[in-house]
């Protein structure tokens, strides 16, 4: 069977490489007690495709997140965007907040213009629009946050994100606050969003199913302190059959793979 | 009924007007049965109040004490505010200045009537820095904690868009703070009220609280103090309820709770 792949495995088609994890440790020192979060991390992403870091709560993936976006830096090892070490939070890698981040005192259209401040007026009132009408909150322009659901709030944001153009996106358990089905909605949306963008994403959960319905490639990652475990390819097209045998067997083999009995 | 069901809509007027002349039989059966000839029954302060009414003088007062809480209050919050913001965002140097802040805060503006005289003499000055320091404090803490209190997420935001340290302050910092920052001005306001009539009873000859003064002091009209008195409590709902008006802005409503 060939699903597994070694540890760090070369990019599976010969694209540019967007994203490099470098021997990345983290520890943490708080109260004299030190926490090894991050244990000699190396990953490469290519540009345009879409990865999702999969472990156990509290294992560290979100930690790893924060890293690539800049808002901390590793105790060990490097990170490097297009070649370049990344030391602080840039605009051309937006991350997506676990918790709600939008704005509340701002209305729909001041949340995804946040970032657009150095367009011209006609220009930004354009990248708006367009971007309004791809997360599907036309009429809910001068809305604010409160008065949208949990669904509409997080298609807010990856809009907010979306609206400067960065080339990646870093999102951090975006769906993990909404219900099952407004879940499901939402991964397809991402997906149509995605193709139609082709940003780069890294995204963080720890929904076996999530990972395997959304990513090309999928980054088993251990309890804490985090290692790769392993590395899984989903080679299925999108739309992808979640009831075909291939889906069932990648999602059994990650399930495995963590050590979980695949029954209730 | 249950303490979750709504009111009925006249028993939220019927109720209240029902304690309100409750409230007035006890004071006027109070006086009756007491016998007292130095406290006013609510008849005796129904006149004074229309005597207040039909002098220029009332309305004179009123306006002195209003501009000085104008005065007072609007330079606490040119100077509080900027400070707070600064002191939340630098908390090194909230550090700093917390233990002489927290030592000052408590002191009632009234124990510094002698040093305003001082300084300013008796005049409208002293008034007025009396009042800036019993709205200067408030302003400051709500300042401070507010931006204190701005989750992460935000700041993360907004550094994430590549905001400078000036527009983060102004563009994620105080937005977020904001609805922290009208409860504290809320709160200074009130005080400011309170202060401007203790300083007027000392420090001036005009405004409501010299009102109160003067006419106990000449002719120990206790009608026209009481009057007094509760033109000063219904002018202090007035401005309350005018500041609480803000909290319905539409940037800030996210902060404060609403009954939908």
């Amino acid at each position: 069977m060939p699903v597994m792949q070694p540890i760090a495995a070369p990019l599976p088609f010969t694209v540019k490489t967007r994203l490099s994890v470098d021997r990345v440790s983290m520890v943490f020192e708080r109260d004299g007690k030190r926490t090894e979060v991050l244990n000699n991390i190396s990953l490469e992403v290519g540009d345009g495709e879409f990865v999702c870091l999969l472990g156990p709560s509290g294992c560290g993936k979100s930690t790893l997140l924060n890293a690539m976006a800049g808002f901390l830096t590793p105790t060990s090892g490097e990170i490097r965007v297009d070649g370049e070490t990344v030391r602080k939070p840039d605009p051309r890698r937006i991350f997506v907040f676990q918790e709600r981040g939008v704005f509340p005192w701002l209305t729909v259209e001041g949340n995804i213009g946040f970032g657009l401040s150095k367009l011209g007026r006609s220009e930004r009132e354009q990248r708006i629009a367009h971007y309004v009408k791809m997360v599907g909150l036309e009429g809910f322009e001068k809305t604010y946050p409160q008065e949208l659901s949990g669904g509409m709030k997080q298609r807010l944001e990856v809009a907010r994100a979306l609206a400067v153009n960065p080339d990646m996106l870093l999102l951090d358990e975006p769906f993990g606050a909404l219900d099952s089905i407004t879940r499901l909605v939402m991964r397809g949306e991402l997906l149509r969003i995605w193709e139609a963008e082709r940003k780069t994403v890294i995204f963080v959960t720890h929904d076996i199913d999530e990972a395997v319905q959304l990513a090309d490639r999928v980054v088993v990652m251990s309890a804490r302190p985090a290692t790769i475990q392993q590395i899984v390819n989903i080679d299925i097209p999108h739309p992808r059959d979640i009831s075909s045998a291939r889906y069932l067997e990648l999602r059994d083999g990650i399930f495995k793979q963590i050590g979980l009995a695949h029954k209730v | 009924m249950n303490a979750l069901s709504q009111p009925a809509k006249w028993e939220r007027f019927f109720w209240p007007v029902v304690a309100t002349g409750l409230m007035l039989a006890l004071w006027y059966y109070s006086v009756r049965w007491s016998g007292t000839k130095v406290f006013p029954s609510p008849r005796e302060v129904e006149k004074g109040l229309a005597e207040l009414l039909g002098h220029h003088v009332l309305w004179k007062d009123i306006i002195d004490s209003l501009r000085r809480v104008a005065v007072g209050f609007g330079l606490a919050v040119l100077v509080g505010i900027p400070l707070g913001l600064t002191l939340g965002w630098y908390p090194a140097a909230n550090q700093v200045v917390n233990p002489t802040m927290q030592i000052l805060r408590p002191i009632s503006p009234i124990a510094w009537i002698p040093v305003a005289i001082i300084f300013f003499g008796v005049g409208d000055e002293a008034a007025i820095f009396l009042i800036f320091l019993g709205a200067f404090f408030p302003i400051v803490v709500a300042c401070v904690n507010g931006v204190a209190n701005v989750p992460s997420v935000y700041r993360r935001a907004g550094r994430n868009f590549g905001l400078t340290p000036p527009q983060l302050l102004a563009r994620v910092l105080f937005p977020a703070a904001l609805p922290q920052i009208l409860v504290g001005l809320r709160i200074a306001l009130g005080i400011a009220w309170l202060v401007v009539v203790a300083a007027e009873m000392i420090a001036v000859d005009s405004g409501l609280g010299y009102l109160v003064i003067d006419s106990r002091n000449s002719g120990k009209r206790y009608d026209l103090v009481v009057a007094a008195i509760l033109l000063i409590g219904l002018i202090g709902l007035i401005l309350d309820l005018a500041f609480r008006r803000l909290e319905k802005l539409r940037s800030v409503r996210w902060g404060f709770r609403h009954e939908s």
